[in-house]
């Protein structure tokens, strides 16, 4: 008898894991960014409960500084589907004063997402939320189970986490904590891309190459929105690009590319020689540390 | 070197790496990870300036398996890491366990999934005792292959003499563990002698570099294809206009081949039924081979809910309210008879009683010691009663469907890893 392929095997896994967290908690949520890695969550929820439908809501947290046509594509696709799609928006957390927006040109929203996340768990009294983190993006990440607990918090403490064995997974939580579910733990981000070409799933057209206007800072080329401010130099100008991740405008980064297909996607991330989050994420360029600090108080 | 992007069909391997700092198990991986060109540019210039910044004089390899805050501060590795590697044969996805802190805790969440566990001596010392722990823990959670990476030959002069001392007590202690498969390869992490290159040091060794050694060793044949096990995770009841009277029984293959038309006994409760499709959100399977997340629809309604296990009818697990077990206890607070505990085995949860301890391994001897409780990091031998009945196998025989975690209830915390040694119906 034939052996499972590695894309099989990841994906009987994470299935297994979506189906636990369904039966185990009382209240899970599934976390769809429109990015590549929540867009293979939604198919393995579709795996895990056809023909029946998700037995949880899917929730965006929108920083009011997505690009649009991922916004699009994220309403469409969970209307296709025939979900149920909650939207927390950074906007309204801002205009009921949970959050102050930062300012001046490097001004950014994505720190201010932890606690919009955390409101929409605690007003929506979720005790899981699933989200498609994988190991292999960050260092911290690597040490992270598949089954994470928050306090309430929300807060990770990565030297008590819970023995994780075999496939016996412990989502207990009291009130008011909660467990991030990360399915797709063990898969690499080359696995998520041949997984969507194998599945043919459509992702937005942001992944593919498109000319933009863009501004070159700290190395890196950013959108230009009305979102960022430039600071004094930084001159727009077109340019062929496309991106590797999926995030706020204005602290992911574009990467010069022509690559116009899931086939040349795929070519050029398997002969990249940078981490997608060193080459198009800002926000973990500050510190050493920086993932661990924004997961220990309840980041994504 | 990359195998065709677009092409998903690679095997994936899991492993286990132990061994102390000492031991240069961080330098072996970051070897491993440096030569399948699975390290990053910007991952090889934050270790060089890491390296340039503490005066290693050198590329610290090692740096690259640090994870969190206090383990660069520290110096030291606190918990299990996941890393993946690729190679054109083989998808690698290895848990490192710390070889010092809380190493048994460490060891068993690490090997509890692998295929293949590499573990690591000092050349110049040979196999020492933490070799037999880190070799008899990975055979007891039963994993079938062991590789012994000989490492700093560089250090012992690459000397033939002293490999083959060091492999012979390597052979010697397979055969007591009766571990099937069990090799020893002289390394040098640190240049890289026969990690992924060949050494030119070592002309005398014919045998594989380790990485070969992990492309090639047989894995597939260690599933159990005989014992049909499906644990039910969750039924599929859409209730729609499209699907009235669809009833799907959702679950992960954790034993056995499963195919239309098998006879089936749904356990503790006994119906039996057989089995009209076994599918998947892309249709129905020919069969489904352990390990597959699939959907099993009956012929007959049975109450079957999660927690049920459907099972081959000509060769059912053992239902069971008592078994013996070994457990790996995990917590400060000791496990002493009378402690309850929840079991969590398969998809069913009940509650136990700890009856009775009867001993536990003495790491050091590797004897059985007689022990009235099992403190953290102790491995022993227990007897549990439960509140209710689960069908269970020999972990011996069948890792999935004989494996449990114990829970404490008070602060819901895993506490202890156990498998099944022995069970008795009734």
């Amino acid at each position: 008898m034939s052996t499972l392929s590695h894309l099989d095997a990841l994906e009987s896994e994470a299935v297994h894991v979506i189906r636990e967290v369904a039966a185990e908690l009382e209240r899970p949520v599934l976390l769809f960014s429109g990015g590549k890695d929540s867009i293979v969550l939604l198919r393995l929820a579709e795996k895990a409960f056809r023909p029946g439908g998700f037995p949880f809501p899917v929730m965006h947290v929108d920083t009011g500084h997505n690009f649009p046509e991922v916004l699009d594509f994220r309403d469409r696709r969970v209307a296709e589907m025939g979900e149920r799609l909650i939207v927390a928006s950074v906007q309204e957390s801002i205009d009921r004063g949970r959050v102050v927006e930062e300012t001046g040109p490097r001004a950014s929203r994505n720190r201010l997402q932890t606690t919009t996340l955390l409101d929409a768990i605690e007003q929506h009294g979720f005790d899981a939320a699933i989200g498609g983190a994988r190991r292999d993006e960050e260092r911290a990440r690597a040490k992270e189970r598949i089954f994470s607990f928050r306090d309430d918090f929300g807060q990770w403490e990565p030297r008590a986490q819970r023995p994780e064995v075999w496939d016996l997974y412990n989502g207990r939580v009291r009130r008011g904590e909660h467990v991030r579910v990360f399915p797709i733990s063990n898969w690499t981000e080359l696995d998520v891309w041949q997984y969507i070409a194998r599945e043919g799933l459509e992702i937005p057209p942001i992944y593919f190459a498109h000319e933009r206007e863009v501004f070159a800072r700290d190395g890196m080329l950013y959108a230009a929105s009305g979102h960022v401010e430039l600071e004094d130099g930084e001159e727009p100008f077109p340019a062929s690009v496309r991106y590797r991740t999926v995030g706020d405008m204005t602290c992911t980064g574009a990467v010069p590319s022509e690559a116009r297909t899931l086939a040349e996607v795929v070519s050029e991330i398997a002969a990249s020689r940078v981490t997608e989050r060193g080459q198009t994420r800002a926000d973990d360029r500050f510190t050493e540390a920086a993932m661990e600090d924004r997961k220990r108080i309840g980041y994504f | 070197m990359q195998a065709d992007p677009l092409d998903g069909t690679t095997e994936l391997v899991r492993l286990v790496t132990c061994g102390s700092v000492d031991d240069g198990k961080s330098t072996l991986i970051g070897r491993l990870l440096y030569d399948t060109k699975q390290i990053f540019a910007d991952q090889l210039e934050h270790v060089e300036e890491t390296s340039r910044r503490r005066g290693d004089g050198y590329v610290n390899l090692a740096l690259l398996t640090d994870g969190l805050r206090a383990e660069r501060e520290q110096g030291i590795t606190i918990d299990v890491a996941y890393r993946a590697f690729t190679t054109p044969r083989r998808r690698f996805q290895l848990a490192d366990a710390p070889g010092h802190v809380q190493y048994t805790r460490n060891m068993v969440t690490g090997a509890s999934t692998a295929d293949l566990a590499i573990i690591l001596v000092d050349a110049r010392h040979g196999v020492v005792e933490q070799t037999r722990r880190h070799a008899s823990i990975s055979a007891l959670l039963g994993i079938r292959h062991l590789v012994v990476a000989v490492n700093k030959m560089d250090l012992a002069g690459y000397d033939e003499a002293r490999f083959r001392e060091v492999a012979d007590a390597v052979a010697e202690l397979g055969t007591r563990l009766e571990v099937p498969d069990i090799a020893a390869i002289p390394i040098a992490a640190l240049h890289g002698d026969n990690v992924a290159e060949r050494s030119g040091a070592m002309p005398w060794y014919d045998g594989p570099t380790l990485l070969e050694h992990l492309e090639s060793v047989e894995i597939a044949a260690d599933r159990n294809l005989e014992d049909g096990r499906f644990p039910v995770q969750w039924v599929i009841r859409p209730m729609s206009a499209e699907h009235p009277d669809y009833r799907g029984y959702a679950g992960r293959v954790a034993g056995g081949v499963w195919r239309a038309g098998d006879e089936v006994v749904a356990l503790p409760s006994g119906g039996r039924s057989r089995v009209v499709a076994v599918e998947t959100l892309d249709g129905p399977l020919d069969a489904a081979e352990p390990q597959m997340s699939v959907t099993i629809r009956l012929e007959d309604d049975l109450d079957v809910g999660r927690g049920e296990m459907l099972a081959h009818a000509d060769a059912p697990p053992t239902v069971t309210r008592r078994f013996e077990a070994t457990v790996c206890w995990m917590s400060d607070r000791p496990l002493v008879p009378g402690a309850r505990y929840a079991v969590k085995h398969t998809t069913r949860t009940v509650r136990a009683v700890v009856d009775e301890v009867f001993d536990r391994l003495d790491l050091e001897t590797l004897e059985q010691v007689r022990a009235d409780r099992l403190e953290l990091n102790d491995i022993g031998t227990v007897r549990l009663r439960l509140s209710g009945p689960l069908a269970v196998d020999a972990y011996r025989r069948s890792r999935a469907t004989g494996a449990f975690i114990l829970i404490d209830e008070a602060t819901n915390d895993t506490v202890g890893a156990g498998i099944v040694v022995e069970a008795t119906p009734g």
